[in-house]
């Protein structure tokens, strides 16, 4: 389902950038294609096909899987809370246990301050989290991070509460 | 801070308009707590008072009843925009007249009206039409300036902009920007993510084009000093990539995709390399240089602390950026050959995200003033600090090409909006805005002709 996604991005992207260099593009399949009508088509049909009481299937973004668990930080701090870490250590064990597995850590920031500077904020709490896994038994080669500064906020708005929720790590399977 | 606006004098006439003109340059050193004498510029809530001017509608020598743009409305919507001007409207003009000959100067000094515009537009073919305008001073009984430019019907909005460009300079002395663009990001909800889209619009919004669009964030948008290319980060498959695309074509590189951050670019003065921040597997940002042609990776900086958001000096010689190597975010420069890096930024507790006027005199930052985030200005000769917008969330300051106003992304009703402030902080404007949240303008070169 995740591949499914990352196809729909790609074409997206190359709707608009046709020359890009990216070299590996997957043929769309026709599934996309209806995919891509249905999510410019009208919400009574999806409305009506819920009525039937067939089986809800997740949508666009929602069949994101969601991340495996979220770490949230203080204000200005990438410090795992102690409360977080029994967490961090059940992910390394998981990973240290299987070998072939793989996360990715997506550090993110609150909506305050310069975009490219929280985006190293996001990016020092990724590697907050990362270290820890790494001290408890993952392998450098399991663990990727990115980080979205406040691109991504979990939680929308610019209250304390809002704040609170979008400082955090997702730790998210990639395999 | 701004106290000094009494003694308001009415414009009048050319003279005047020349010495307001001084007082418009000369406004960064009120700040400096220096009286003025001779202010002409009145200061209320931050503003100035506007020069009433007539912009006459334009004759048409053409098939159809009126030209396909109107151009006069155009130029007064520019001057109007400026912030200085206030166009009269056509029902308050005594007469209307379209060659110069036809002019009746009293009736103009008898309102008050400090500059008289007058023009035609004339087909000349199929699709090609003349523009020409005159400038006129009132009082002195003179033309200022006067051109005939050639346009066609995708040009003529252009063409329009440009003759408001000679018209702003000759009362100002500042060249005029109307007929320059800005780019941005914009996001509008879907679904349970955001449609990410980078946009270039003409300065006044209008002739928007969608340059690229995902479903994962874009951010950082920079144009080449061409204005023929733009530098952005895409985070398409959930990792970094900094991207050059030309704008006429689509067609676009990627220029870095190291793992973890790819960040932050801007291009140098030459526009051969663009200045990023990368952050590595372990995740240490740092400023590098990379050659556009070879790639060629030069590190900057090495230093455990965040350091992002590097822009190079007009000159060349310098790159600034932000380092929180100090504990909170400051602004610093290195030498763009190499060398140790030195502080810029004293002021307060945060600083960041540094751009450097076009004339290498003011540097523009995001500055957290009291608990909100404002974007401020740094006289780099005298070091006074100017705070110039009010918002609470304000970002992503950029510089006209004549580095006389700034462009910056602010929050209304808890959306992103843009608004424009001169660099004196006296006139501020907002930006009408379309669909969705608007971010990380950055106003582009001067256009060429």
């Amino acid at each position: 389902m995740a591949n499914y996604k990352l196809i729909l991005v790609l074409l997206a992207v190359f709707g608009v950038a046709a020359g890009c260099s990216k070299n590996t593009v997957p043929d769309p399949e026709p599934t996309d294609t209806t995919y891509g009508s249905d999510s410019g088509g009208s919400t009574s049909e999806w409305d009506s096909a819920g009525g039937t009481g067939g089986e809800e299937v997740p949508w666009g973004e929602e069949m994101d899987e969601g991340p495996a668990s979220v770490i949230y930080f203080e204000f200005d701090s990438s410090e795992v809370r102690p409360d977080d870490t029994e967490t961090v250590t059940r992910h390394a064990l998981q990973l240290a246990d299987n070998p072939s597995a793989s996360v990715r850590l997506e550090g993110h920031a609150d909506e305050r301050g310069s975009r490219e500077y929280n985006i190293g904020l996001g990016e020092r709490r990724a590697q907050a989290v990362r270290r820890l896994l790494l001290i408890q038994g993952a392998s450098a080669g399991q663990i990727s991070t990115v980080s979205f500064g406040e691109e991504r906020p979990a939680v929308d708005g610019s209250s304390e509460d809002a704040y609170q929720q979008n400082r955090r790590v997702e730790i998210r399977y990639t395999n | 801070m701004t106290g000094t606006g009494d003694n308001v004098t009415k414009l009048k006439g050319l003279v005047t308009l020349q010495g307001w003109r001084v007082a418009v340059l000369a406004g960064l050193w009120l700040f400096a707590g220096t009286a003025m004498a001779e202010i002409t510029i009145e200061i209320t809530g931050g503003g100035v008072k506007r020069a009433p001017v007539a912009i006459v509608p334009f004759g048409w020598k053409g098939q159809g009843a009126a030209a396909p743009d109107d151009v006069a409305g155009i130029i007064a919507a520019d001057l109007y925009r400026s912030g200085r001007f206030d166009p009269v409207p056509e029902s308050g003009m005594l007469q209307k007249p379209t060659a110069g000959t036809d002019i009746d100067f009293s009736d103009w000094t008898r309102l008050g009206i400090e500059a008289v515009v007058i023009g035609t537009v004339e087909q000349t073919g199929d699709n090609a039409y003349s523009v020409q305008f005159q400038l006129f001073d009132p009082y002195q009984r003179t033309q200022l300036v006067g051109y005939r430019m050639p346009a066609s019907r995708g040009t003529l909005r252009r063409t329009a902009h440009r003759a408001a460009d000679m018209i702003y300079e000759k009362l100002t002395g500042i060249a005029g920007v109307f007929a320059t663009q800005v780019a941005f990001v914009s996001a509008t909800k879907q679904g349970r993510g955001n449609r990410y889209r980078l946009v270039v619009a003409d300065y006044d919004g209008e002739t928007e084009h969608t340059i690229m669009e995902s479903n994962d964030p874009i951010m950082s948008p920079a144009w080449s000093p061409d204005s023929r290319r733009l530098a952005y980060v895409s985070f398409e498959g959930s990792r970094s990539s900094i991207y050059v695309q030309q704008l006429r074509t689509g067609n676009r590189i990627q220029l870095s995709a190291e793992p973890g951050i790819n960040g932050a670019p801007s291009f140098s003065p030459d526009g051969k390399k663009l200045v990023v921040t990368l952050g590595g597997v372990d995740g240490n940002l740092d400023i590098y240089t990379i050659d556009v042609a070879t790639r060629e990776k030069v590190r900057l900086t090495n230093h455990r602390a965040i350091d992002t958001e590097g822009t190079w000096s007009p000159d060349g010689r310098y790159i600034y950026f932000t380092s929180d190597r100090a504990g909170g975010p400051q602004i610093y420069r290195v030498p763009a050959s190499g060398g140790n890096a030195e502080r810029v930024t004293f002021e307060g507790s945060y600083n960041a995200r540094p751009r450097l006027s076009p004339d290498g005199k003011k540097l523009a930052m995001v500055t957290n003033d009291q608990g909100a985030f404002r974007i401020a200005i740094m006289d780099l000769g005298t070091k006074d600090f100017l705070v110039l917008s009010a918002g609470r969330q304000d970002e992503s300051p950029s510089f006209a090409p004549n580095s006389d106003i700034l462009i910056y992304a602010t929050r209304q009703s808890g959306n992103g909006v843009l608004e424009t402030v001169t660099a004196n902080g006296l006139i501020r404007q907002r930006m009408a805005s379309g669909d969705g949240d608007v971010r990380e303008p950055v106003w582009s070169p001067f256009p060429r002709y």
